[in-house]
């Protein structure tokens, strides 16, 4: 999948991950994807609910060795 | 016009490590959910957001001696098992260093910086004997119970810790 920007937690767990795609979310503008790499397991249920929540769109997860993509186009600002 | 962001609130009751680490936890993920969040510290729960450096001044020999058992700042907390004198503690710390999990008072500076507000319980600040002095910067105001509950009344999620 096509990103505009890409944020990298792998390492990161819960809070981490969610915070820092809050912060990175606010350089993008409406429209835009996010890609975020992630290895804590959490992320595959925590960022669909974080979307959810503010508003943006959870586009999907793409998962190799371990390793997630996630995919969010921001809705809201 | 933007929606009335949800309300969470959370009863810091307890002055343990793990039990502050559950609670900023909560409190900073809700704000990055783009929830208004508001966070009450009462009786030993006011330890994690004490000062850790300089004295605890307070009146009277019990308060005095309360306040140096039970010193507080998030620097003291300590686990609620496996404390071992500290051992415990400093090895869950290490732990989570390696892990790069955000300490606790990373965590309270991200929960600032995210706007989540720290209430200080009057009531256990009097019977304590502690002034607005003895709390960090970051304590945003200083209330009692109503001011929880006309919180909690409009809160879609209220917890105890």
């Amino acid at each position: 999948m096509k990103a505009d920007a890409t944020l990298d937690c792998t390492g990161l767990y819960c809070p981490m991950p969610i915070i820092e795609t809050t912060d990175k979310m606010r350089e993008l503008e409406i429209g835009q994807v996010l890609e975020i790499l992630a290895d804590d397991k959490g992320i595959k249920s925590d960022m669909p609910a974080w979307c959810e929540s503010t508003g943006n769109e959870f586009l999907g997860i793409e998962e190799e060795n371990g390793e997630c993509k996630v995919y969010v186009r921001k809705r809201a600002e | 016009m933007e929606k009335e962001k949800e309300k969470v609130t959370i009863v810091v009751f307890s002055g343990e490590l793990d039990k502050a680490l559950a609670a900023f936890n909560i409190a900073t993920t809700a704000a990055a959910m783009g929830m208004d969040v508001t966070m009450f510290f009462t009786f030993w729960g006011l330890n994690a957001i004490k000062k850790s450096e300089g004295p605890l001044r307070s009146k009277g020999l019990m308060r005095k001696m309360l306040n140096w058992m039970n010193r507080g700042g998030s620097k003291r907390l300590k686990l609620s098992k496996f404390n071992m004198l500290g051992m415990g503690t400093w090895m869950i710390k290490k732990l989570m260093r390696e892990e790069r999990m955000p300490s606790i008072e990373e965590l309270i500076a991200q929960a600032n910086r995210l706007g989540v507000k720290l209430v200080a319980c009057t009531t256990s600040m009097g019977m304590m004997g502690l002034g607005e002095d003895a709390f960090i910067p970051e304590v945003d105001s200083f209330a009692g119970a109503a001011t929880f509950l006309g919180q909690a009344r409009k809160g879609t999620v209220n917890l105890f810790i």
